[in-house]
């Protein structure tokens, strides 16, 4: 089996965030970036487990500038084989799906992973652009999987529970919690993965759909009201006057 | 030309998604001045009824059997119906199946996606849509310059508007390809709100103590109508389901009253749930971080303040 994982940067939530360039462009300037821990979590281990339960092979593929190549060393680290980047500054989705679904045509992998979810702009827009640019069925949100030859049975989590469903290979599948045990690189795997391959490759060409208009920071929430603990009707009146909600 | 919203449903009850995006539809289609027009998928013998929440007129593509979600059998037959009625705009809910679908269709008819869209975009020279980015700490506006355009809308955004218009409904037939993915079983909760769909959630964590606990907060949720849901740790310790977890992990929810009790409010957490319309926290610990984000908040032994609180709405239900 051919795996690829694909992995996202994204800034630690904890971050503070904040804009330059008439509000236009994120300020990354002393942020502390991460890899998306859906990517790194549970994506990236699930493809390892299975890759060492029955063989295989894993390739990450990062869209990014140079600095991303830090997060890409961390997950050969955990496990992949090889890494590929993509080399771009502040792509789209639309942007990024089209450079993975051209690579992973030429390759040609079983299985496409992705995270839900990158936990900045929580779009879920990559895994299903991908999925139909190389068409290939698409299970999102996914919470097990479990392959035997080319059939997978996975569950996924939907709306007040989960569904299980069965698919062949090939397919793309997005990793919400639970679909693997996040695993902390150790020092072999840290030593191993300075010398795993990482080719860097230039980007094709994507004519962008949408574009960024501005940013807004929300004006600072005041401050909260504290309701005597003794006194709960007061707390029903303020959610039923003040606030209105009840 | 016109705005094409897929309306999601359970048998034949639409889903209260299916609601919001008629009623934003029909608001977005009035700015453009054109018709909201519904598509729905699959068996269902009362298409005409989203007519009350706004839809001009219903697509129904048919099928015999029931259509189970399938990504790509969706996309095309979301696409047919965008090219039957010409829709300038498609809107979609911001659910599992919306962005399962949201990507693809964009991919296939390269038309610009702005996912999770809390508002009706400003149409004024350009399609400006605005969705809540870096967990709630930020707004992106985003401007889709593609022709077509596609929004996914998040929970609990648009209020629907009821009226007593039915909608007409035609049939389209689509050769949809054969599905790829097949389900074997669907295990949700019964008569229980789904969490996203939420508009009251009372939300419980590690201040709880002991899984055993919980009746006061059922009991609660009992009164206001509520959804439960629990922080990770409750979660991961197998006290409460996974599903009821919300946060940066579990699922993000935009409910418009969210009770945090005993729950100390991580940023993980709080990036799930701080888009909520009002927040209420009880918790003993004033210091407890879920404060700085709360609009109300009780400092106190949740054990004692939680059936206080349940005792007064109960007298507060009874008097309205």
């Amino acid at each position: 089996m051919k795996y690829l994982v694909c992995i996202s940067k994204t800034p630690d939530t904890t971050a503070k965030i904040g804009f330059t360039n008439n509000n236009k462009t994120f300020d990354s300037s002393g942020v502390q970036y991460i890899m998306n821990p859906y990517d790194e979590w549970y994506a990236l281990v699930r493809a390892l487990e299975l890759k060492e339960a029955q063989g295989g092979d894993i390739t990450l593929i990062n869209v990014g500038a140079a600095d991303n190549e830090t997060i890409i060393r961390k997950g050969l680290a955990i496990g992949g084989d090889k890494a590929v980047r993509i080399n771009a500054e502040n792509p789209s989705a639309w942007f990024v799906s089209n450079q993975i679904a051209n690579y992973a045509k030429t390759e040609g992998f079983d299985i496409i992973f992705t995270g839900k979810e990158t936990i900045d702009y929580n779009g879920a827009e990559v895994p299903a652009m991908i999925a139909e640019l190389v068409d290939m069925p698409l299970i999102s949100f996914a919470s097990r999987l479990e392959l035997s030859g080319n059939k997978a049975t996975i569950q996924r989590d939907i709306e007040g529970g989960v569904e299980v469903v069965e698919v062949e290979t090939p397919f793309v599948i997005s990793a919400s919690k639970g679909l693997a045990e996040q695993r902390i690189p150790n020092m072999r795997g840290i030593m191993m993965a300075k010398t795993k391959p990482l080719e860097v490759l230039e980007p094709i060409a994507v004519d962008e759909l949408i574009e960024i208009d501005h940013f807004e920071t929300p004006p600072p929430k005041s401050s909260v009201k504290l309701v005597d603990p003794a006194n709960m009707e007061e707390l029903v009146r303020l959610l039923h006057e003040e606030a209105k909600i009840i | 030309m016109s705005v094409l919203f897929l309306a999601e449903h359970q048998q034949d009850n639409y889903k209260k998604s299916a609601f919001e995006a008629a009623t934003f539809s029909k608001k977005l289609a009035e700015k453009l001045g054109t018709t909201a027009i519904g598509v729905v998928v699959g068996k269902m013998n009362n298409a005409g009824s989203l007519g009350k929440y706004g839809a001009d007129k219903v697509i129904h593509i048919q099928s015999n059997q029931e259509v189970s979600f399938d990504s790509q059998v969706y996309t095309e037959a979301i696409a047919a119906a965008a090219n039957q009625s010409s829709a300038k705009v498609i809107i979609l809910a911001h659910s599992s199946t919306g962005k399962a679908l949201g990507g693809r269709l964009s991919a296939k008819l390269k038309a610009g996606l702005v996912s999770g869209v809390n508002a009706l975009p400003d149409t004024d020279g350009g399609f400006k849509a605005r969705k809540s980015v870096f967990s709630g700490k930020a707004q992106g506006i985003y401007n889709i310059t593609s022709d077509q355009k596609i929004l996914t809308l998040t929970g609990n955004a648009v209020k629907p508007v009821r009226s007593e218009n039915e909608a007409s409904v035609e049939t389209l037939d689509v050769a949809l390809p054969p599905a790829r993915i097949s389900v074997k079983e669907v295990k949700t909760v019964q008569g229980i709100v789904p969490l996203p769909e939420a508009e009251i959630v009372v939300s419980a964590g590690r201040g709880m103590k002991d899984p055993g606990n919980w009746g006061i907060i059922e009991e609660l949720a009992a009164t206001l109508g509520a959804t439960t849901a629990c922080s990770r740790p409750v979660a991961d310790a197998d006290w409460r389901p996974h599903h009821e977890h919300v946060g940066q992990t579990g699922i993000a929810i935009r409910p418009n009253l969210y009770f945090a009790i005993g729950i100390s409010g991580a940023i993980q957490h709080l990036a799930g749930v701080n888009t909520s319309k009002v927040i209420v926290v009880i918790n003993k610990d004033p210091e407890a971080p879920f404060f700085k984000a709360a609009d109300y908040g009780v400092v106190g032994d949740l054990f004692e303040v939680v059936p206080k609180l349940n005792e007064a709405l109960k007298a507060f239900k009874a008097a309205q």
